[in-house]
């Protein structure tokens, strides 16, 4: 990507609540002219039309009937009304899975974000060794969601291995985390942040478009770093950081891969449920016990609960989002 | 402080996190070649006696099947899929910045808004179709999306870069008698060239990581792609065969990393400006 005009991530502002169709819409419209590409315009998008309709509307519609009905996949379907959704409430199993899922969220994307954001401030200022740092540090995030660095975690993580005896080294002596109901999410958590990269790179694009003005004339009143930070850097920031949240806070509630592999051996979401993400019981309610109308209704309550985070954020960033042409 | 010293500490903070990053894969590759009962509790890089039978063993395969038709299944799957995507995301990311029809704004609309959309509202539906399609443990389930554009961040990031090109481009050539499909194809995409390999290059790696995909719709070994056969690996070997693991684990991860290496300026410009996650 050279010729982008965009520095800094795109979908940061294509995302802004404040933004009209307008704004986020595509293609500037520069000059109105009578010409419409109607027939062109329906056959470059029919691919992405079908699949939309085929593999996206449809069965999300699907899914949406499926969760009213009690469904195995070999009998016809049968309706039980808002049943599964009771089920839900008092499935022990299925609380136990929103309660790591919940934990999880909460710990690994703040956390994942504070180190992007501190590494990146850190790699901001323009040095000779910073465009090798940065894809090195981004490296982990195209390598961390596959089975075989979730191996490689087991491995270190296991009784009596690396991280085992070096804490043990330093006097805290822990055991192995992968057996351990009380610190096996922990591990998911440090592979979740091992991966800060991503973001990282994007807080760096968003971190060079501030201008360098604004910390000249704030070292001129005699601004230490702190404040420089607080009254610059964080509210400049503002529009990148809110994306990274909305992101990674989305992203970490479909976190599967990583569950699945560390807690295999210990039964799925093991050790005593303690890895159980949402995603995995899911797949073990759909996929397992072929219960496709519970499992329907727990992907719409995810859904619901993806949508009603996504809409705090939204909400709650009016009063912390800047942005830097003047509709705030 | 004088800018030396905070040079030095620049160095050594930078390094230090680097270290911290890569001690996992570097304790791999070590690993890799040291006898499977001492990889447990082994912290150094560098076996004391190097052995090359943990790969002997992770290419046996398993179930009687080679590693390398886990490897030909992963390559098949992720070349398919960047020809797919590239295709599709070009079509529509063209529509989408540069022609004007009606509901273009709300299908734009919808698009971003499947960005934020949890993928499993849809695969009990998705798997229940090609269920009844009779499509379970071929590779249609996992490639059909592909070729239809579901992956809205790489429509997105095209429509980016097709909106950057000059208009000029496009009456210049309809004054020379250029019809879409020719302008699109002569003019358009060649020039969004940058855009397409960064498309094709994250394509390539998430296929090539999928696990979920494979996971539901893949169940002969014969059809495994990597992931899931280092899964299955796991599953088979409750012993913990560690070297094996951790030797096929990495083979698996061979290919990412010389695609790291090749094109990270792709990739980390890729994510710098469209927000992409890796």
């Amino acid at each position: 990507m050279t010729a982008g005009t965009s520095a800094g991530p795109a979908l940061s502002r294509g995302l802004r609540p404040s933004a009209g169709p307008q704004q986020a819409g595509p293609g500037g419209r520069t000059r109105k002219s009578l010409r419409t590409d109607g027939p062109a315009g329906y056959f470059f998008l029919s691919p992405w039309i079908l699949g939309m309709l085929l593999l996206t509307l449809g069965p999300m519609l699907a899914s949406l009937y499926l969760s009213f009905t009690d469904y195995n996949l070999f009998t016809a379907p049968e309706w039980v009304g808002l049943q599964n959704y009771v089920d839900m409430f008092a499935d022990q199993r299925w609380r136990q899975s929103v309660l790591v899922t919940l934990t999880y969220v909460v710990i690994s994307a703040p956390l994942k974000l504070a180190v992007a954001l501190a590494v990146a401030m850190l790699l901001a200022r323009p040095r000779r060794s910073q465009g090798f740092y940065r894809s090195a540090f981004y490296a982990p995030s195209l390598i961390g969601a596959s089975v075989s660095i979730a191996i490689t975690w087991r491995a270190l993580f296991s009784d009596d291995a690396a991280v085992d005896r070096v804490l043990t080294a330093l006097g805290f002596p822990s055991g192995g985390w992968v057996g351990d109901p009380s610190r096996a999410l922990m591990i998911l958590v440090l592979l979740a942040v091992w991966q800060f990269g991503a973001p990282m790179v994007i807080f760096l694009a968003g971190l060079k478009q501030i201008p360098r003005e604004l910390y000249e004339a704030a070292e001129c009143d005699g601004a230490g770093p702190w404040r420089k930070f607080w009254s610059i850097t964080l509210p400049t920031l503002s529009p990148v950081i809110f994306f990274n949240v909305l992101m990674e806070t989305i992203g970490a509630f479909q976190a599967f891969t990583s569950a699945f592999v560390v807690s295999s051996g210990n039964g799925l979401g093991g050790p005593a449920g303690s890895t159980l993400f949402y995603t995995l019981y899911l797949y073990e309610r759909g996929f397992q016990d072929f219960r496709m109308g519970y499992a329907s209704a727990m992907a719409w309550m995810l859904l619901l609960a993806v949508g009603l985070v996504t809409a705090v954020l939204f909400r709650t960033s009016r009063s912390w989002v800047f942005y830097n042409d003047g509709s705030s | 402080m004088t800018t030396r010293v905070r040079s030095v500490v620049w160095h050594v903070a930078a390094l230090a996190i680097l270290v911290v990053l890569l001690y996992p894969v570097a304790w791999t590759i070590g690993a890799s070649f040291t006898p499977s009962r001492d990889i447990v509790g082994n912290l150094e890089l560098f076996p004391a006696t190097p052995t090359g039978a943990n790969y002997a063993r992770a290419a046996e395969g398993i179930a009687g099947v080679s590693i390398w038709s886990f490897f030909r299944n992963s390559v098949v799957l992720a070349v398919l899929s960047v020809i797919g995507t590239v295709a599709s995301s070009a079509m529509a990311g063209y529509a989408f910045a540069r022609l004007r029809f009606r509901g273009r704004g709300l299908m734009f609309t919808m698009m971003i808004g499947t960005l934020l959309l949890p993928f499993h509202v849809m695969i009990i539906p998705q798997y229940i179709i090609f269920q009844r399609a009779g499509l379970i443990d071929t590779f249609v389930p996992l490639l059909i999306g592909k070729f239809l554009a579901t992956e809205a961040f790489f429509v997105f990031l095209i429509v980016q870069f097709m909106r950057t090109l000059p208009r000029e481009l496009d009456e210049a050539a309809t004054i020379d008698g250029c019809g879409h499909l020719r302008l699109f194809w002569n003019i358009i995409l060649p020039l969004s060239r940058p855009a397409l390999i960064t498309v094709s290059i994250f394509t390539f790696i998430w296929t090539w990581n999928d696990f979920l995909g494979p996971l539901l719709y893949l169940n002969s070994p014969e059809n495994y792609p990597l992931p899931i056969a280092l899964q299955a690996f796991i599953d088979q070997t409750t012993t913990s065969d560690y070297g094996a693991m951790i030797a096929m684990s990495l083979l698996a991860l061979i290919p990412v990393l010389l695609f790291f290496l090749a094109f990270q300026r792709y990739l980390v410009e890729g994510v710098a400006t469209s927000g992409m996650k890796g």
